[in-house]
């Protein structure tokens, strides 16, 4: 990538930091959530997902086409601030969160454009998209799946369960980025459930794995451009920051779903862009 | 013809149906040879099939899922109802040993809450043959239809001659006067001999075989409490969310009133043996049956 390349790609992650931001107030988000994945989410849909081949529910038919499922469903504002930057989502429609004469709530769901599934029940979409994988495997195509999970989300199951199914299919076109955020929901994950070693785990289980600091644009392109060894599922650990880009909200434990003021809104969006530190009132530690 | 044989008829006739089991190969050994890689065995994981079962539909593709009962029912629930249900995409569940054809197996492996649980899923239908020929009769319906299914497998032969299926419709076998008796799945031959029975002692009894629970056939339910005296709901389930719960919920949806008698396994779990043993110990040999079917809450002395 180029340095405009990656300042282009910059410039994205802030507008959609701004769009996360706007959507914490009027009854709130899991804005650090959402904060830490937004390199995630815009380099894939930049770099990774084709989208000229289509993209979302809408384009069902198109079987050609490349895939993106967020697992950790509650990271909607990343998502749909990415969609809105892409082009899939009208941006004015962001202001509809949680107003039920639209479809923008806390969840992602496929009324929106380039949703490809529902989400919200962890550890879910790694078997959906295993399945969608397979079949791609089946007819022979190229498509290429990325799947965007939690680290707290690990702690399902189900998830592990994927991997093992997805490792003896040979499924090498199915990769899974880990936000690794070291939170779950108000705890450190190393504090309630610890993961780590996290590489050697998903290595026994017979992934690849790479690990790298995921805010870093060029580091995301080399984890997805690397060569592989072929037929094991590709796993990304991407190390990042909950609450990323606001220093008032970074890596605190009570800033996982946030409720704010319209003028806490506005000093947040002068913290993002470097201009004032944020003076938070709003009571903040919600357990959902 | 049986159930695999269909399948893979079915399946080699259309390249939408992927045929899958949460290794468990009982229905389906024949089909990894037939169908190759549209056979895909998860291993031991029903919540994956499911997961991605939904991901193949999403494809295009029209998953046929196979795990004992209980397993796929429960194990899997949520995966069913939250990936299945909520995307309403055509994963066909194949429920194996249902019911009392759990046999010796045991509490862990009886599904007998599964009509309960899988009619709560909004737009999943639910399906209980009397035995193989009426199975085999359904299923073609039932996997060309777009909506989701659960198939309560019941691949035991069984004597009657039954008419062609129609889609949502019951099977009206006898029509009685004093009693008609509601049932679905592996006791509806039992069910017809203890009809039989009681013929002979002069009862006049009707005899429905449900096949469809979900959408049930409400028209069916409606003329059994027109036509007879009492209705007798038969099944291998819990008393609560299945057939007894039904046909309440039809009779009070049409302000239609009725007395109807439930054959059930009440709140408990069945007594684990050989399948002849179960039914006798359980009371559901057509004897059993009979006995029962003239005593007005038979539940009460259950």
């Amino acid at each position: 990538m180029t340095r405009i390349e990656i300042e282009n790609l910059q410039a994205t992650a802030l507008k959609v930091r701004e769009h996360i931001i706007r959507m914490s107030q009027g009854g709130g988000c899991f804005i650090g959530a959402s904060l830490s994945c937004v390199e995630l989410m815009v380099y894939s849909y930049a770099r990774v997902i084709r989208r000229d081949r289509g993209h979302g529910a809408d384009a069902a038919g198109n079987l050609g086409r490349d895939y993106l499922f967020l697992s950790k469903g509650h990271d909607v504002p990343a998502l749909y601030g990415t969609f809105a930057e892409m082009g899939f989502l009208a941006p004015e429609r962001l202001g509809n969160h949680l107003s039920t004469a639209d479809s923008i709530y806390w969840h992602p769901n496929r009324n929106i454009p380039g949703v490809e599934f529902h989400s919200g029940s962890l550890g879910h979409l790694p078997s959906v998209a295993a399945g969608v994988a397979l079949d791609c495997k089946l007819r022979g195509g190229d498509n290429r799946i990325v799947v965007i999970t939690g680290d707290g989300e690990l702690n399902e199951g189900s998830v592990w369960e994927t991997i093992l199914v997805a490792n003896a299919y040979g499924l090498d076109n199915l990769t899974i980025v880990v936000d690794r955020n070291q939170f779950q929901a108000n705890i450190r994950t190393e504090d309630l459930i610890p993961l780590e070693p996290l590489e050697d785990k998903f290595k026994a289980f017979g992934c690849n794995v790479q690990r790298i600091d995921g805010h870093d644009f060029q580091a995301l392109e080399g984890a997805f451009a690397g060569v592989l060894p072929a037929g094991k599922v590709n796993v990304i650990i991407a190390d990042t920051v909950r609450g990323r880009g606001l220093p008032s909200i970074e890596a605190r434990a009570d800033r996982w779903f946030c409720s704010f003021t319209a003028g806490e809104v506005e000093q947040l969006l002068q913290e993002l862009h470097g201009n004032i530190n944020a003076t938070i009132e709003s009571e903040t530690l919600v357990v959902r | 013809m049986n159930y695999e044989q269909l399948l893979i008829e079915t399946a080699l006739a259309d390249e939408r149906i992927v045929v899958m089991t949460a290794e468990n190969r009982a229905l389906v050994r024949n089909a990894p040879a037939a169908l190759k890689g549209r056979f895909i065995d998860t291993g031991i994981t029903e919540q994956t099939m499911i997961g991605m079962a939904a991901g193949l539909a999403l494809r295009g593709r029209i998953p046929v899922v196979h795990a004992l009962a209980p397993f796929l029912t429960m194990r899997a629930y949520e995966f069913i109802r939250t990936d299945v249900g909520i995307a309403q995409l055509p994963v066909k569940l194949s429920g194996y040993i249902p019911g009392f054809l759990s046999d010796g197996n045991g509490p862990t492996h009886q599904a007998i809450e599964d009509v309960a649980i899988m009619r709560g899923i909004p737009g999943m239908e639910v399906y209980a043959p009397a035995d193989e020929a009426d199975l085999v009769g359904m299923l073609p319906a039932i996997w060309s239809s777009p909506a989701p299914a659960y198939v309560r497998i019941n691949h035991k032969p069984g004597s009657y001659m039954h008419t062609p299926y129609v889609p949502g419709k019951a099977e009206i076998v006898a029509q009685g006067k004093d009693v008609t008796l509601l049932v679905y799945g592996f006791l509806f031959e039992n069910a017809l001999k203890a009809k039989d029975l009681l013929k002979k002692e002069g009862i006049s009894v009707g005899l429905i075989n449900m096949r469809s629970l979900k959408p049930v056939d409400e028209a069916a339910i409606l003329w059994a409490a027109k036509v007879s005296n009492r209705l007798v709901t038969i099944e291998d389930h819990f008393q609560t969310g299945g057939l007894y719960s039904i046909v309440a919920e039809v009779l009070l949806k049409h302000r239609a009133s009725a007395v109807v008698d439930p054959i059930s396994l009440g709140d408990r779990w069945f007594k684990p043996g050989l399948l002849g043993q179960v039914l006798e110990s359980e009371g559901f040999t057509p004897e059993q049956l009979a006995q029962r079917i003239k005593q007005a809450n038979s539940y009460q002395t259950a």
